[in-house]
């Protein structure tokens, strides 16, 4: 069966910089994928190379089997929804909406009739004579998610759709959007530097780092079995430690310790707390176990100690995930 | 020592009166709004309803003294085949300087809102901006001298061979002539060069403002690039383009020098409120050809604003 996205050695640099740097990738049909990074990583670049924004320095990107060099984006059956959404401000919601098709010649009353179908789908009906100034953030968005698939398009790219929107209308349209995404089949590709969103929404997840792809794979894969130290400290800010400190092999390898996995315990090692911060349902410490720092999350329930105070951890030696790469 | 937590007041009348403009800042508001609504007000409105209102009084054929009596008389003047001529003159005038400045200014724009950076941005302004820093005057001469019979127009189409091409034009009816600086045509290359500037300038700033992802958005949605200028960049830009044209137009309508140095001979509106309040006297009539561009310029706004053209603003 046939990749939805291929990239091989895929590069893009402007200039000196190497913002996308021999990247692999295979984004399965009709997978909710995920591409993970800090800023600057690569991430987005991707994705405009995909979206035909940008064209590769080297490597070939295949789009369910079709070379894409050259292909500018309005030959290209994918669709984006931008990171500030892009609403044309001259035009209402619905010719907003209906814009795709009107350049593809579709008649007026059919390209206003697939408008309306595409915004009651985002739950925006009876919007269409509103002008894209007068709605809210989180309106807007659904309204930039309904013009891109009212095409559509074999591939929707989502460029950080829910970055500007407040945490409580986010994690609705993290829902919405993953339900949207499995009632039509669609193949999503979602840029976000929000771990947590990626970790959720996502089928798969690929991070990213100096314009590398460090590791593919599920959330928990990614979670769980971190390839690199990046990897393990960009998700869930792991505990990156020498492989003989826990002892859990040889030296000059690197293992990783989730801060949740550290607890209490009578018979561990001694530490002293030198830090303490509740989070409500978590309280986030950071010990000193001779000379390595350790953060660690425990349970608000429990009586944990002050700053200053020493105490004995532990932690199960399953849960210690050694790293392939030293890096 | 400890630092209070409430300095004390500074002294002095110029600092007390910031303290109490600080409380007070609507009349901080009103009193830098006065110079400017007094001004306006007075020197500029009122000298224009002082124009206004003798355009309404007529002049006594005889003794060539103004009646101050209220008539429509003047502007009925105004109809007469040899001022109604001026006016649509003008008017075709400024609005073919206004279409050509609007598509060589575009292009120009385009490529400094979107292309270049740094040094080439300073570049493009200092080219945009320098004719603008010599004298009009001078400008308008060595147009003279360019486009005259023997000037250096003529010999680059000669060595070019495409004298033929010159003439050509040259013989069309009503804009050629002699030679381009006898010409309409010429009037009408002259103007477009003199008032190009303040149409690039506007565009540019309305370029600038629209953003790249807009433009990524209509490719993205599949709209060629043709589709993407008519239905996305050209709608963005047209404020732009309208303040560019108010520039042109009006400018166009009322300039009375260029028309003077270079073309057929024939009155502009501008030379006309020249001729009427200098050698004829007729001050009245003067103002009643003033009153013709303001007018336009009003119908023209109004009906800018209909077609929605501030609508993006």
């Amino acid at each position: 069966m046939t990749e939805a996205v291929s990239f091989r050695g895929v590069s893009r640099y402007f200039g000196h910089v190497r913002a996308v740097d021999g990247v692999d990738l295979d984004i399965r049909d009709g997978e909710f994928f995920a591409m993970l990074g800090p800023s600057g990583s690569g991430k987005t670049t991707c994705l405009r190379l995909i979206a035909g924004f940008e064209q590769p320095t080297g490597g070939e990107i295949r789009i369910y089997g079709e070379q894409a060099a050259g292909v500018p984006p309005y030959r290209r059956n994918v669709n984006t929804v931008f990171q500030s959404y892009a609403l044309f401000p001259h035009m209402n919601v619905r010719d907003n909406v209906a814009f795709g098709l009107r350049v593809k010649g579709t008649g007026k009353a059919e390209r206003h009739k697939a408008a309306e179908e595409a915004l009651a789908m985002v739950e925006l009906a009876g919007f269409g004579d509103r002008r894209a100034g007068e709605l809210s953030g989180g309106q807007r968005q659904r309204v930039a998610l309904a013009r891109a698939l009212v095409n559509k398009p074999k591939v929707l790219l989502l460029d950080e759709p829910l970055g500007a929107l407040d945490l409580k209308l986010r994690e609705q349209m993290q829902e919405e959007l993953r339900s949207l995404q499995r009632a039509l089949g669609l193949t999503f590709v979602f840029v976000t530097h929000d771990q947590d969103e990626a970790l959720s929404m996502a089928d798969r997840v690929a991070v990213f780092a100096d314009g590398k792809m460090q590791q593919v794979g599920t959330a928990e894969d990614i979670y769980r079995r971190p390839n690199t130290r990046f990897v393990a400290d960009f998700v869930g800010s792991s505990n990156v430690l020498p492989a003989d400190f826990v002892g859990a092999g040889p030296n000059g390898r690197w293992a990783s310790l989730r801060p949740e996995d550290i607890r209490l315990d009578p018979l561990g090692h001694e530490a002293v707390v030198t830090s303490r911060a509740y989070h409500g349902r978590v309280v986030k410490l950071g010990l000193k176990l001779g000379a390595q720092h350790l953060n660690a999350l425990m349970p608000a329930t429990e009586d944990l100690p002050q700053p200053g105070e020493k105490v004995r951890v532990g932690w199960d030696r399953a849960r210690v995930h050694m790293m392939e790469s030293g890096a | 020592m400890t630092l209070p937590a409430i300095l004390p007041a500074r002294g002095g009348i110029a600092a007390r009166a910031i303290d109490w403009m600080m409380r007070h800042p609507a009349m901080f508001t009103f009193l830098m709004v006065l110079p400017i609504v007094l001004w306006l007000g007075i020197v500029y409105i009122g000298s224009l309803i002082a124009l206004l209102m003798q355009s309404f009084f007529s002049i006594d054929e005889f003794s060539g003294v103004v009646k101050q009596e209220f008539t429509l008389s003047t502007y009925a003047e105004l109809l007469r085949p040899a001022n109604f001529d001026i006016i649509l003159r003008t008017i075709l005038m400024a609005a073919s300087v206004t279409l050509a400045s609007a598509a060589i200014a575009f292009p120009i724009a385009y490529f400094a809102a979107r292309y270049a950076k740094g040094k080439w941005k300073a570049l493009f302004y200092i080219g945009v901006m320098l004719p603008l820093w010599s004298s009009y005057l001078v400008k308008v001469y060595a147009w003279k001298l360019v486009l005259a019979k023997e000037g250096i127009l003529t010999w680059v189409f000669e060595k070019l061979h495409l004298t033929w091409l010159l003439d050509g034009l040259l013989a069309l009816p009503v804009v050629g002539g002699n030679s381009l600086s006898v010409s309409y045509l010429g009037t009408f290359i002259v103007f477009v060069y003199i008032w190009l500037p303040y149409m690039i300038i506007p565009v540019q700033a309305a370029l600038e403002r629209v953003p790249g992802a807009m433009m990524e958005a209509a490719s993205d949605l599949g709209a060629n690039p043709g589709q993407s200028f008519r239905m996305v960049l050209f709608p963005l830009a047209l404020p732009g383009v309208i303040a560019g044209s108010i520039f042109t137009f009006s400018l166009t309508l009322g300039d009375y020098i260029i028309p003077q140095i270079i073309g057929s001979g024939r009155l502009f509106i501008g030379q006309a409120v020249y001729v009427q309040q200098g050698t004829a006297g007729n001050i009245p009539l003067a103002a009643a050809f003033t009153v013709v561009p303001i007018v336009i310029m009003g119908v023209y706004l109004w009906g800018a604003r209909k077609m929605g053209a501030f609508d993006a603003l």
